[in-house]
């Protein structure tokens, strides 16, 4: 069926389209020339409107073992926000750890037509797949995590060449059906389980020997070398130290030019000044992201509330603890492969603290200068659920919005923050380079987050407003694969999106020593670890969209 | 991965029976009949080779289609007015349908091991923990603490599998491992070191084990206590094993929450979780909760990504109104709140519905028998038998793919409450 989408005002950064009035077509799912013979099947009048391609989450834990641990412990969380059961919809429940089906309409109610799990054990692979399967309307994929990984720490060690590291890198994306790679507190969980309590760029593992500047340097070659597009994801050292943003500017100029995105970098762009020894590094850090092209980061935004915090991060998590709110937290460690912390928090505003952080995001938004190179996230739900990307949007397109924000604040952590004076609004243009063109390049989505031809009909529909809350939070239409799945703000269909992969090609002749590994150190055979696409496939509703490499890379 | 060479003999199969997915097994299948040639043990062999015999459905003790006997179980959710959906000893999918269809028929969702689930759930609700897996166990553990739980009458393989490894990623050499156990003594000899090394036991009653373990936390957060006795065990004892557990550097505290079966175990559960988090203020230390029967694991987890919460949501008012006291299966039917009782129990043919009066619908393993029959009984195939599948094992982080290995035309859990939520 042919669809036109009629008079719209067409934003679309990977094209350099910026509110052009255009018509789009729509046909089998893909956006598609005009028909020569000028028949269509069905028309759509977007005159007036804003539209630009369905949303991109680059970074969202929304499957996998820490993300259903906090599930479940907390359901006072869930009480406050369930969800009853519709004609169209299940129920489950919502706000920081939401049920799989409520995360899934609510992301296509607010635009959104795709996530990404960044934190996928390798050995808990498997379920993040299965809660992604779970996951209805947008589409999915992860980034799996190595760094921490015996496996990984023998071979290097061992003083391994590059090319068994790209190997097994190639290896484990393939088996996990990730994406790309991330690496969490690089070498850090694994030092916590011999008892070690931090572990900065340049300390060493006290039994393997390395460090986490050689795990960096190791993992993001191989990505690269690999053809990979999405560059290692990386979540630094000393998440949340005060004074951690020189680890983290020690990190951005010690990868030798190699890309790396450097994930939630608010979280890591901590100062040691003033009376309560906590500032914004945000300026340096910025400045340094500015002046590094190989570097991208995203945000990981903190709104004020209630929340949980989930990470792989577990020596970090548990040196946390005591802030947990309400007071329960748990850690794991998991499988000589990696670990989990998972605590809730509630960040405060009238915590000084808590206010500077919400200020150090902001001010890395508006000082880092190119918005290819900058996401919009929360790390959702660890600085605030997804669900408060709206207002995040109003915060960076309004000036006086943001400051009336900022004036209610802790006041220490005002005169400590220059972001009173910093000026600058995001334009509709560069919201959409940031979560639409943007992060489809740096994810590696070919087909997605354009509204070119060829390109997949993933398609958001926005009423112009000046509140930019009300606008971003109801879309008059989302379209997914072509497919209406959204009318007025309201979901009106149930459609289950792709999951995207890379397949990186790997001499297979490793599998004889890994398989060793599988059956000396392990718990499962290597055969059993291996997920199939079959399994991504599962009952029929799943798909899998492999997306191609960079060039340079092996096909 | 699980493959079949040409002689009909199975390598490398996932056991969904053990509670720790063991998958080194070799099996043979001759027809429909399943033999364990590698591996085995009690409970996998059972698992495994637990003939068919029945493969028809019954509605009132009569044969009749699989057609006829969903629309019936359609029927009786029609006319309901609480459901109580249970047993679920079941796989991945078959977990998922059973929440689609309590979901859709405003149905409560509990499980067969749930009274000893919830001793372990109300702690990770209310304080949280400090867990590990089952690998590092096997190449870490220096000190393995037992509580109140003999673990290899359930976990026959455990110690084989996780305590005497014959090597370590870290060189350890596993005779240095030490066992107490803490509570019930041992049942059999698994605990014991492949050299002779023989566990320590500490013993002590049930109803003592809340004590002993307050004791115990208090003497490693360094409390001087008055008592020199606490439940027959010397203070003097007490104080070692708390020396032992500080000076250990990887030590690994585990329990079977359903063999903890007495009254408000969950307090002693989050006695022992908090000495954990004590413990690793200086050193590591890790909790490992024993489950994964049943399905239960599995079960749990899709629950929870699926509604929030895990078992023990009534779906009667439109969204998942999570009670663990309130919706408790086996409190609803004793109170007389259920009208229908659909019973899931694809594992085992000895795990049948609790003895009660209201109406029964049993999906269950060829073969169950009942002392009162069913309304309606289906016999369902079992996963990684007659079907493919998937399975969490105790730790809830490792899940593993099941094989189908052998065609015996016996539905899948999935299928029947797929067909009975289209019905509906």
């Amino acid at each position: 069926m042919l669809m036109k989408l009629t008079g719209g005002r067409i934003v679309d950064p990977a094209h350099g389209v910026n509110d052009e009035v255009r018509d789009i077509y729509v046909n089998n799912g893909r956006i598609v020339k005009a028909p020569s013979d000028g028949k269509i099947d069905q028309e759509i009048n977007l005159r007036g409107k804003v539209v630009m391609a369905g949303a991109i989450d680059m970074h969202t834990h929304i499957g996998g073992g820490k993300v259903n641990i906090a599930r479940t412990m907390l359901p006072e969380d869930h009480a406050a926000d369930v969800v009853a059961r519709t004609e169209l919809m299940r129920s489950g429940c919502g706000h920081a750890a939401p049920s799989t089906l409520t995360a899934g309409y609510r992301y296509a109610e607010m635009g959104y037509t795709a996530g990404f799990e960044p934190a996928i054990l390798p050995i808990n692979a498997r379920q993040a797949h299965m809660e992604m399967h779970d996951t209805p309307i947008i589409d999915k994929g992860g980034y799996v995590m190595l760094g921490s990984d015996d496996y990984l720490l023998r071979m290097m060690a061992a003083n391994d060449d590059q090319e068994s590291i790209n190997n097994y890198v190639a290896w484990t994306i393939t088996h996990s059906q990730a994406i790309g790679v991330k690496v969490v507190n690089p070498g850090g969980i694994n030092a916590f389980k011999f008892n070690q309590r931090k572990l900065d760029l340049d300390e060493k593992n006290s039994f393997y020997g390395v460090t986490p500047r050689e795990i960096l340097l190791r993992l993001s070659r191989a990505v690269k070398e690999l053809g990979i597009p999405h560059p290692l994801h990386v979540h630094g050292c000393n998440l949340g130290v005060p004074g951690n943003m020189n680890t983290t500017l020690d990190t951005i100029t010690g990868i030798d030019g190699l890309p790396m995105h450097m994930t939630h970098i608010q979280f890591h762009s901590y100062g040691t000044e003033g009376d309560f020894k906590f500032s914004s590094g945000a300026a340096e850090i910025a400045e340094a992201i500015n002046s590094n092209k190989n570097i991208t980061v995203d945000v990981g935004q903190i709104l004020f509330g209630q929340t949980v915090t989930a990470s792989g991060d577990s020596m970090m998590q548990h040196a946390a603890h005591s802030h947990a709110h309400p007071n329960k937290w748990v850690t794991m460690d998991i499988e000589c492969d990696a670990g989990c912390g998972v605590l809730p928090f509630k960040y405060k505003d009238q915590s000084y603290v808590n206010a500077l952080q919400w200020m150090i995001g902001l001010e890395t938004f508006l000082l880092v200068e190119d918005p290819w190179r900058i996401f919009l996230t929360t790390d959702h739900p660890n600085g605030a659920p997804f669900t408060s990307y709206p207002h995040l949007i109003k915060l960076l397109m309004d000036k006086s919005f943001r400051n009336d924000v900022l004036s209610e604040l802790h006041p220490e952590a005002q005169k400590a923050s220059r972001l009173a004076s910093i000026d600058r609004e995001y334009s509709l243009y560069e919201i959409a380079i940031m979560t639409r063109a943007g992060a489809a390049k740096l994810v590696g989505l070919a087909d997605r987050g354009h509204l070119g031809v060829g390109g997949a009909a993933d398609i958001t529909v926005y009423t112009d407003d000046d509140d930019r809350e009300k606008m971003f939070s109801k879309p008059d239409y989302v379209f997914k694969d072509g497919k209406m799945v959204v009318e007025n703000g309201d979901l009106i269909d149930v459609t289950w999106g792709t999951t995207h992969v890379v397949k990186p090609e790997y001499d297979n002749s490793i599998e004889k020593e890994l398989k060793g590994y599988f059956d000396k150190y392990l718990t499962m055979k290597m055969g059993n670890f291996k997920i199939s696409d079959d399994e991504i496939v599962d009952d029929g509703r799943g798909s899998l969209t492999i997306q191609p490499l960079h060039k340079g890379g092996r096909i | 991965m699980t493959e079949r060479n040409e002689a009909g003999v199975w390598q490398e199969v996932p056991s969904p029976f053990c509670g720790i997915a063991s998958d080194d097994l070799t099996i043979s299948v001759n027809d429909q009949q399943v033999t364990v040639i590698e591996n085995g043990d009690p409970i996998t062999v059972k698992g495994f080779e637990t003939p068919i015999t029945d493969t028809v459905p019954r509605v009132d003790g009569q044969e009749t289609s699989l057609a006829n006997a969903v629309q019936r179980i359609a029927e009786l959710m029609r006319d309901s007015q609480q459901t109580v959906i249970s047993g679920l000893g079941t796989d991945l999918n078959g977990a998922r349908s059973a929440m689609a269809l309590a979901d859709k028929g405003r149905a409560t969702v509990d499980h067969m091991n749930s009274t000893g689930a919830f001793r372990n759930f109300l702690v990770l609700q209310d304080t949280g923990w400090m867990n590990t897996t089952l690998a590092e166990v096997k190449n870490r553990v220096d000190l393995l603490l037992v509580v109140g739980s003999d673990i290899e009458s359930a976990y026959p393989r455990f110690y084989e599998r996780m305590v005497w490894p014959q090597e370590t990623l870290f060189s350890q050499d596993i005779e240095s491992r030490d066992v107490i156990y803490l509570g019930k003594a041992p049942s059999g000899d698994a605990s014991t070191s492949p050299k002779g090394k023989k566990a320590q036991v500490i013993p002590c009653d049930d109803a003592d084990l809340p004590e002993v373990m307050s004791v115990l936390r208090a003497l490693i957060a360094g409390r001087t206590l008055q008592a020199d006795q606490i439940g027959g065990i010397a203070i003097s004892v007490l104080s070692d094993l708390a020396e032992k557990l500080k000076a250990a550097k990887y030590s690994v505290v585990t329990w079977s929450a359903a063999m903890l079966d007495f009254d408000h175990a969950e307090a002693t559960v989050q006695t022992l979780c908090e000495m954990v988090k004590d413990l690793n203020v200086e050193t590591r230390s890790s909790g490992l909760p024993l489950g994964g029967k049943e399905g239960d694991t599995t079960v749990n987890q899709v629950a929870a990504w699926q509604s929030g919460y895990p078992m023990r949501s009534n779906f009667n008012r439109g969204y998942p109104d999570y009670d663990p006291y309130l919706s408790d299966s086996l409190r609803m039917l004793a109170d007389d709140e259920v009208d229908t009782l659909i019973w899931v129990s694809s594992f085992d043919i000895d795990r049948t519905p609790p003895k009660t009066d209201t109406t029964t619908v049993v999906l269950g393993r060829s073969g169950m028998t009942f002392g009162q029959e069913p309304a309606v009984f289906i016999p369902v195939g079992t996963p990684g038998i007659d079907h493919a599948g998937r399975a969490f094992r105790t730790d809830s982080v490792v899940s593993i793919p099941l094989r189908q290995l052998r065609d015996s035309g016996l539905p899948s859990t999935f299928e029947v409450l797929s067909a009975v939520e289209q019905a509906l």
